[in-house]
């Protein structure tokens, strides 16, 4: 027997003994088969927490939700608002964008935990099939995607994007920051640098956020 | 991600007493970086205090002139800010030029201050990384270092800080405002906050157990022209290989700090004496002790072009 063996059979031990639930202890014995570390993963039972979410204007009261739920996954799995998508979990795709407080942020990157108090906006929120949100009305109409997949954080990012414009929040581009920052494409293409599209629609996303940015004005 | 407790603090003191009595535990606020890194279990608290309620989202002008920044600004805000924009120009600037703007919704001023190095073999976990796991070795020496440190470096570690906003705060001479489990309060020189790798990579800065920023100030408003400049791989989202904060006053006389060459935002007051004379002779001081690797010694020409070019714009 290996010293890895016997180091996880003495744990499975303990973690046996010591699991209340056979939910639990599936989940522990799939954390011993996990690749061996550097270190033996110290012994530690998942922490469950009641939490309170706001959501597209209706409150959900989530019951033993697991602290390390984030609000990604809170909202696709125990809400099933499935509109927003996991690309990458690291915050760096943009497809798991939701509206916070007014402000667009990556869901995958704060924990559904953190989230109570707060106005949650997704996809599901913004508009409906029969009323649609007109940027996602423009997206239909300019073809700003091929698969989809990114296309709900791209609308959620877009809709607090030009909030931003319009409350005059400088970015990269502007070339004055003293003075309010002008609707351009370039403005558009920076400030929607944090949604990626594999399948290359920027053009045609471009198109629909510019229109929706010219009706507003 | 290992499980952990989590709780919120109420107050500055009471979330720097709870990391204290808490083995393990770490700060959050806006997450960006370290959920992250709880995700690849590279960070793993064993409790989270959460601190976004503890009200330090203000900024404010101090009686003595100078812009007292909250702990809990959000990047978005500090940017935006009508003084910053203003009188801190290179602020703002440095922080536009980081991350995407769903990220600077969520990052805090602190922070950006506490985040990370993005070495590649930091992140991966099957790699060695005396940061990582101390004593394990060090993958980027001898490995792929194109992104890496190119002065101040040690045979322990040649990570960069990765951020923009604290390149601008080393040449604006913010100072950070702390408090500490006992209570006690302490100012810290940015200068002296980030540290270098030397024997001990995985220590980053000056902060000890438990304590926690609750502001960031900067002296009162130094004039001049200021230029930010980002060299990175893609126009927008992407690290700097190379960037470049100048404050550059009329007669010619100025300041410059460098980000993506060192483990912490790199100045050297004594290089700004040539400052009137040009960007090679700033250069030669700033970077005299550069020790490069074959993928990044392109840096060091990188760091003087981009600072000609820079002082050039500021020339107007």
């Amino acid at each position: 027997m290996t010293e890895f063996d016997a180091k996880r059979r003495q744990w499975l031990k303990v973690s046996a003994a010591t699991a209340g639930t056979a939910a639990v202890a599936r989940q522990m014995t799939g954390e011993a088969q996990a690749a061996p570390r550097d270190v033996p993963a110290p012994f530690a039972t998942p922490v469950y927490v009641n939490v309170q979410l706001r959501v597209n204007g209706a409150d959900h009261q989530l019951l033993r939700l697991d602290s390390r739920t984030t609000l990604l996954d809170a909202l696709r799995e125990r809400l099933h608002l499935t509109g927003s998508k996991k690309g990458c979990d690291q915050g760096q795709c943009g497809a798991c964008t939701v509206i916070v407080d007014g402000r667009r942020v990556t869901s995958c990157l704060t924990l559904a935990v953190m989230q109570e108090g707060h106005e949650i906006t997704t996809i599901e929120g913004l508009g409906t099939p029969r009323n649609l949100h007109p940027m996602q009305a423009a997206f239909v109409k300019h073809d700003g995607y091929q698969c989809g997949f990114c296309t709900p954080g791209q609308i959620c990012s877009a809709v607090a994007m030009l909030d931003e414009m319009k409350a005059g929040m400088p970015s990269h581009v502007t070339a004055d920051l003293t003075k309010h920052a002008v609707a351009s494409a370039a403005e558009f293409r920076e400030r929607m640098s944090g949604n990626l599209c594999r399948c290359g629609a920027y053009s045609n996303i471009q198109e629909a956020i510019a229109e929706v940015a010219g009706a507003k004005r | 991600m290992k499980p952990f407790t989590y709780e919120k603090a109420t107050s500055p003191a009471e979330a720097a007493a709870a990391a204290a009595r808490n083995k393990g535990a770490k700060f959050v606020a806006g997450g960006t970086n370290l959920l992250d890194l709880m995700k690849l279990q590279i960070e793993t608290p064993a409790h989270l205090i959460d601190i976004n309620d503890l009200k330090l989202d203000r900024i404010e002008t101090t009686a003595n002139g100078e812009l007292r920044i909250g702990a809990l600004v959000r990047n978005t805000d500090l940017a935006a800010h009508g003084s910053v924009r203003q009188d801190y120009g290179v602020l703002s600037r440095a922080l536009l030029a980081g991350a995407s703007g769903q990220l600077r919704n969520q990052a805090t001023t602190a922070g950006n201050l506490l985040q990370r190095t993005r070495c590649s073999y930091f992140y991966d976990t099957n790699q060695p990384c005396n940061k990582r796991n101390p004593g394990s070795g060090c993958g980027a020496l001898g490995g792929v270092s194109r992104q890496h440190a190119i002065i101040g470096v040690s045979d322990a570690c040649i990570a960069t800080h990765p951020s923009d906003m604290a390149v601008a705060m080393r040449v604006l001479d913010a100072m950070v405002d702390t408090v500490r489990p006992d209570g006690t309060t302490r100012t810290i020189p940015i200068a002296d906050f980030h540290t270098l790798p030397g024997t001990t990579p995985h220590i980053e800065n000056a902060l000890a157990p438990g304590e926690l920023i609750v502001a960031v100030t900067l002296p009162r408003p130094a004039g001049g022209v200021h230029v930010y400049r980002k060299v990175r791989d893609r126009a927008s989202y992407a690290f700097a290989l190379v960037s470049v904060a100048v404050i550059v006053q009329p007669d010619g006389t100025g300041r410059v700090a460098l980000g993506g060459v060192a483990h912490k935002p790199w100045r050297v007051e004594a290089a700004e004496r040539a400052m009137a004379r040009g960007a090679k002779g700033v250069v030669s001081v700033l970077l005299a002790d550069a020790r490069t690797t074959a993928d990044n010694a392109f840096k060091v020409p990188l760091v003087e072009r981009a600072l000609a070019s820079v002082l050039s714009e500021a020339k107007g």
